[in-house]
Formats: structure tokens, sequence, C-alpha cells
């Protein structure tokens, strides 16, 4: 190519270098667009709208969500505009989420896991909520609804106890009866299994870890008490103490009688071998109701509290999950959140949430429960007897802990159960990390 | 920036011999104009900004973060801890040489299986067989899929209960479950194969495109001499295949340090999981989340920082050092 022939090429149309240009300058506008708006987010406060960021992102929360928000929008003329968010990823990105521009209430649960990052001051108190909604609420849930220095921060909607699943029918059949104690829960699962059936299902496989946490808790909670438990939750006793070690010994004793092939199995495909018949009983929760879709097999699955092991501590705890609402640090809409955050918490808006999503309870007293369904009634009774409401492991405790930490050495452990202790060394190792601030 | 019409010409700049640049043409190598000058300004400066922005700014400081502890929220949490993180991962952080090993052990397979697989593959299609083009598409197939999908493949065939695998072995008569993805002995492995899958079709299809450019009358040569297939391979094709081997060389090593997205996602998605830790799984397992410790990932950061610069910084300086000569 001579240098004539490159002239006129370059003057012909959109010439080489300007297109080049206008990219780079497309380029160096993306460069800056996010600086822009960072500085204009701020700005855009509407009196008149509501944001709520939401990690009901299946349907029957979605539209259990869209019901509240919408019966708030007659009643207060106030818009709400919902963010929905996929939960793990909610969860996964919570903390920068409430570091940039959160939306005003936002989706979260009771618990550690609230108080932390009340904490690090990533929410505003609700104290002047409570005012109005204190009366629905009963000691233990006004309790899990503080942060660590006695201020309200958080709005319970709804929770959901864990228990021991079964099919009614499956009982009958069998001859089968409730287990009171750990003794004859054990002697029911060794029958099970001589019957021909996985006596307890589970499945913990893939992001499915978490559910072996309702085993472990409950085994804490028997063997040893609530007030061991969420000590050692809150990363104030060692994991490596006698009272941890008795729990993995408990567990040991039915981990014969466990689904094999449970560390590559759903939590979903463990529930269905539970509906179908082939594995007898499953330690889960209520949501378990979420995987049927048939009536007649609904109205068959029933549960029992998880047996007694000490009867110094009986069954007077119940793990019941707890999920509700916060409002972010700095919300632009402070007073329609407010008045948002005080519809949440009252009667209505719990009725309307629990008349499209049967598998939770309202956590307020003054909400209607006329329309519960056999299980529901059920579990309300239950969280109502107990004398402690523990909310989950990964709830009760650093979340990060449990997640990279006590999940991997319990799931590890389950694979080949020994005597526990080099597993509990394991997880001993990295509480410092976690508990020192 | 002030212009100056005398600036010295830049030979480098100049496409050709300055003795051919006729007097009489308008455009003059060597003189940049003024808005010559603006826009290779904006266009070395905008690039340099972002790499310094995007790249160099965040190394740097995660380099600075890894001897403080942080929560990732409050910029006055910051704790200078000096080598403690260092001191801890090293001494008191169980799943950090299991993370190690793995990472060995998927460099390793990687470089011994898939890859000269992959290479045979090549070296078999590239031969004039019945179709070819159909093999060549299917073993390159699994590249073209993204990775989640790569994953949720074979997690329908590692599956307990309804998997392709345990169907078939349970048709076969084998009472034994074996789970595939949850037994911590097995999982690793059972995760190189669906990874090993993927990189065959990858090698294959780079050594074809060395095959092509390669000249025939090389190999011709070598018949004529009497050698046979395996002698013409490994004595002239794969030597004078050089650059092709170095690039596959060093895309083996760079897929085994960096490999992540398939562990996490035939993982479940939540980390690091016993018998599958990798390194890049405990940066995330200690950064992302809601309680993160940004000090502590980011030390395990720069360890594999260093790991990666050392495995591909000796490798390349060998072979250019040996090509200079």
């Amino acid at each position: 190519m001579t240098q004539q022939s490159r002239i006129p090429l370059a003057a012909r149309g959109p010439g080489r270098r300007s297109v080049v240009g206008g990219l780079f300058g497309a380029g160096a506008a993306a460069l800056a667009a996010p600086l822009l708006t960072a500085c204009g987010g701020g700005a855009a406060a509407d009196p008149k709208t509501v944001t709520f960021g939401s990690n009901g992102a299946d349907a029957t929360p979605k539209s259990a969500y869209a019901a509240v928000t919408k019966s708030f929008t007659q009643d207060s003329g106030l818009k709400v505009k919902t963010n929905t968010v996929d939960h793990d990823t909610f969860q996964k990105s919570i903390t920068s989420y409430l570091q940039g521009t959160p939306d005003d209430v936002f989706t979260w649960f009771a618990g550690y896991r609230m108080q932390y990052f009340a904490k690090k001051g990533l929410c505003a108190p609700v104290d002047d909520v409570w005012d109005t909604i204190g009366a629905g609420f009963g000691e233990a849930t006004k309790q899990l609804s503080r942060g660590e220095d006695g201020t309200y921060y958080f709005v319970p909607l709804y929770n959901y106890p864990w228990a021991v699943f079964h099919r009614k029918s499956l009982f009958q059949e069998r001859g089968y009866q409730v287990p009171k104690t750990w003794d004859e829960f054990t002697a029911l699962a060794k029958r099970m299994k001589k019957d021909g059936l996985s006596p307890i299902a589970s499945g913990y496989g893939g992001g499915d870890s978490w559910s072996v946490l309702g085993t472990f808790d409950y085994l804490d909670l028997r063997a040893n008490g609530y007030d061991f438990h969420m000590q050692l939750m809150r990363g104030e006793v060692s994991w490596t103490d006698r009272r941890t070690a008795r729990v993995l010994d408990l567990w040991r004793e039915v981990t014969p009688y466990q689904q094999s092939g449970a560390g590559g199995r759903s939590w979903q495909d463990a529930a269905q071998s539970l509906v179908d018949k082939k594995s007898g009983m499953a330690v889960i929760g209520l949501f378990l109701g979420q995987q049927i879709t048939d009536e007649k097999i609904r109205a068959d699955i029933d549960f029992f509290p998880f047996p007694e092991i000490d009867p110094a501590h009986g069954q007077d705890a119940v793990e019941a999950p707890t999920d509700g609402f916060m409002l972010s640090r700095e919300p632009r809409n402070e007073d329609g959140a407010r008045k948002f955050l005080e519809f949440l918490g009252g009667a209505r808006a719990e009725e309307l949430y629990m008349g499209v999503d049967p598998s939770n309870l309202a956590v307020n007293a003054r909400a209607a429960t006329g329309s519960y369904n056999a299980l529901q009634k059920k579990s309300a009774e239950l969280i109502g007897s107990a004398r402690h409401i523990s909310q989950f492991a990964d709830r009760d405790s650093d979340p990060g802990f449990i997640s990279t930490v006590v999940l991997p050495g319990l799931t590890q452990w389950l694979g080949h159960p020994d005597d526990g202790a080099a597993a509990l060394k394991r997880i001993e190792s990295q509480r410092a990390r976690f508990f020192s601030a | 920036m002030s212009s100056e019409p005398s600036a010295p010409p830049a030979p480098a700049a100049s496409p050709a011999p300055s003795a051919l640049s006729a007097p009489s043409a308008p455009y003059r190598p060597g003189r940049l104009s003024t808005g010559d000058r603006v826009f290779l300004s904006a266009f070395i400066g905008l690039p340099l900004l972002a790499l310094l922005v995007f790249v160099w700014l965040p190394a740097f400081t995660s380099i600075a973060l890894s001897f403080t502890t942080w929560d990732g929220i409050d910029l006055g949490d910051i704790h200078w801890t000096g080598l403690g993180n260092y001191t801890e991962i090293f001494t008191n952080y169980p799943p950090f040489w299991p993370a190690v090993r793995n990472n060995l052990i998927w460099l390793l397979f990687t470089a011994l299986l898939p890859t000269p697989f992959g290479i045979l593959l090549a070296y078999q299609l590239d031969k004039k067989i019945r179709f070819t083009k159909i093999y060549q598409t299917a073993i390159f197939l699994p590249m073209v899929l993204s990775l989640a999908v790569v994953g949720f493949i074979w997690e329908i065939i590692y599956n307990p209960d309804t998997g392709l695998l345990d169907s078939a072995l349970r048709a076969a008569g084998s009472a034994h479950h074996i789970d595939w993805l949850g037994d911590p002995d097995l999982n690793l492995w059972a995760v190189l194969i669906a990874s090993g899958w993927r990189h065959t079709g990858y090698i294959m299809i780079l050594y074809l495109a060395g095959l092509k450019g390669f000249d025939p009358a090389l190999k011709e040569a070598a018949a004529l001499d009497g050698a046979n297939g395996r002698q013409t391979f490994l004595r002239v094709t794969f030597p004078a295949l050089k650059p092709v081997n170095i690039i596959i060389l060093v895309v083996t090593v760079m897929e085994s340090l960096r490999a992540f997205d398939i562990v996490y996602v035939l993982g479940g998605g939540v980390g690091s999981k016993p018998g599958m830790e990798l390194l890049s799984l405990l940066i995330t397992d200690n950064i992302i989340g809601e309680s993160s410790h940004i000090g502590y990932g980011s030390a395990l950061a720069v360890v594999l920082l260093l790991v990666s610069l050392a495995a591909i910084g000796t490798f390349l300086v060998q072979t250019f050092r040996k090509e200079d000569r």
C-alpha cells in the first residue's frame, strides 16, 4: 500500500479515525455513567412512592407480597415500587445492597442476622412503628425484633416451625407410633429400615447443605438446652466442648438410617421421597408444603415435635424462623416507609399474605386464623406452646461462620460419621476469626 | 498540552521509509498535527486511565487490604494486622492445604489427560476421514455451551436418584448407590471429568487450527525418509507446531489455576464444599456473603496471584529465553 492510496481512503465516508474516536467517546461515556448516576441517585425521592426490596422471587411469595402492597396502596394512597431479587442472590449481596442506595423497606430475617446489620448501622430503628403495632405481638417475638441495644429494628410478618414430618397413612398402614423420646425415635427408624424404607429422608447436596442444620439444632436444643445452644451459636462456648461432642454422638446413632446418597440430593428430592412413601420421616420446615401440589396428599402430611433427649429440657424449644422487614438507614421516603411498616406489622397484611401462601403462619396474634389448614393450626399450637423459640443456625449465628465453616465441617463428617473430634476441632479453629469483634 | 510544531520525527510511527515520502504528499509522516496529538492522547490516555482504575488500583488495593482485617462496611474499621492473615491461612485454616492440593490435582489431571487427548483427536480429525466436520462440531460443542449449562448437564448425569450414571448402574444390577457429587473422596474427580469433557474440545480446536497451517511437505519428506505415523507426529509435526504447543500449555495452566465456575455450579453455588475446595472458591467464601472478611479473602487472592505468576512466569521466561538464543 502506498501513501497516495491511503489518503482518499481515509477521506471517504466516516473515516477510520472518526469511527474509532466515536467508539472511544462511547467508551468514555460508559466509564463516566456510574459516577454520574451515583451523584444523582439521592435526589429522586417521590413523596407518593415507597420502594420495597423483596427476596420473595418464587411465584407464591411474589403474588402474596403483591396482594399486600396493593391493599396498602388502596389504604394510604402511597404507591409501592417493589424490587424483587432472587432469594439467594439477595442474601449474598445484602451488604453491598445496604451500603448503596437500598430500597426504603426490605425483607430480612430475625435474630443475629438482623442484629448484625443493626450493630453496623446499616438499618434504621423502628421504635415508633412498634408503638402502633406492638400490642399484637408476644414477648418472644418482641425480643426477636430488637437489636442488641434494645431498640426495635425489625417488623415480623410470618414464621414456620421445623419438626419431624411424615405421612399419616404410612404410619397407619405399618402401625408406627409417633415417638416421644429419642429411644423410641431410633427404634422406629430401625423398624422402618427393616420394612425396606429409608427411615429419615435426607438431601443436602449442592446448595442445600443448610438442611442438615435443622437436625443439628434440634439435637443440641434437646440434649443441651436452649441457653447452651444460643451460646454455641453466638460463639461464646467452644465447639470442642463435650456437650457439642455429645450432639454428634447422638447424631451418629441415626446416620445409618438416613437416606443414602444424601450428599448429592436436593432437599426437594428428599421431600419427594417422603411424599412418595419411600422415606418414613423427614426433619424439615413447614415449607415442605410448597413441594406438594396434590391437596389429598397435603391432608395426609403430619408432623410431630423432635423427640425428647434430656428430660430436663423436654420438648420446650421450637425452631421457628421468622421473616419480616427492616427499614434502610436513609430511606428516601421516610414517612411513607414507616407507614408501610405499620401496615406490614398489622393483622390485615398478615391475613392477606397467609391467604396466598399457606405454608407460613402469621406472627401477629390479632391476625385471623380461621382460614388455616390443619397443618398450619397444628404448627401455630406447636409454636404457641414453646418456651423457647430459636431461629435457625444460620440466623442465630454469624451466617458466614455457619456457611463457610460449620456446614463444610458437618457435611464432611456426615460422609464418614466417626467420633467427630476432628470435625469439631476444624470448626473450633475458625471460631475466633468470626466472633472476636 | 502545548503543541510543538518542531517535534522530533518519530521513526517508529512512520509506516514507510522516509526516503519514499514525496515532498508533494499532503501527509507527512513524523509530523503530528494538534488534532493528532489530542486524538493520540485521548487514545492512549483513556485506556491507560481505564487500566489504572479497573486493573491496577483494585490489584494494589487488594494487596494492601491483605495485611488488614475489614468487614467491608465502614472504612474506619480497617485494622492493620501485618502478616497476621497469612500466618492464619498457612497454619490455621483447614481448607487451605486441601485447596492447594486440589488445584495441583486439577493442573496435573488437565495436563495429563484431556490435553493430550484433545491433541490426539485433532491429529486424527486432520486426516481426511469421513464426517470430520461432524466430529469436530460434536467435540467442540461443550466449549460453545456456557459453563453454567455444562454444570447443569452434569448435575443431571450425577443425580443419585434419577441420574444417568446411577440409573445405568442400577440397571446393571448394582444395588450400590454412588454419591458422585456428595462423597468428598469422589466429587473432585466427578467435577474433573466434567471439566475435562469441555477442555478436550477446546484443545482439539486450537491444535486443529495449528495443524491446518502445517506445511504438508514436511510430512511428505518424513514419509519419504521412512518414518511411520507415530514418528512423523512425534519427531516432525509436534516440534514444528511449537507456537501452538506453548499456547496450549499456557491455556491449560491458566484454566487449571482459575478453575472456579464449574465447581461453583456443581457445588450448588454456595462456595467451597468438602472435597472440592479450590483457592478461587476460598476467596469468594471469605469475600462474598453477609459477614465478609475482606482482608482474609484478599490474602488468599494474593497467594493465588503469586502461584499463578510463578507458574506462568517461569514457563514463559524459559520458553522465550530459548527462542532468543
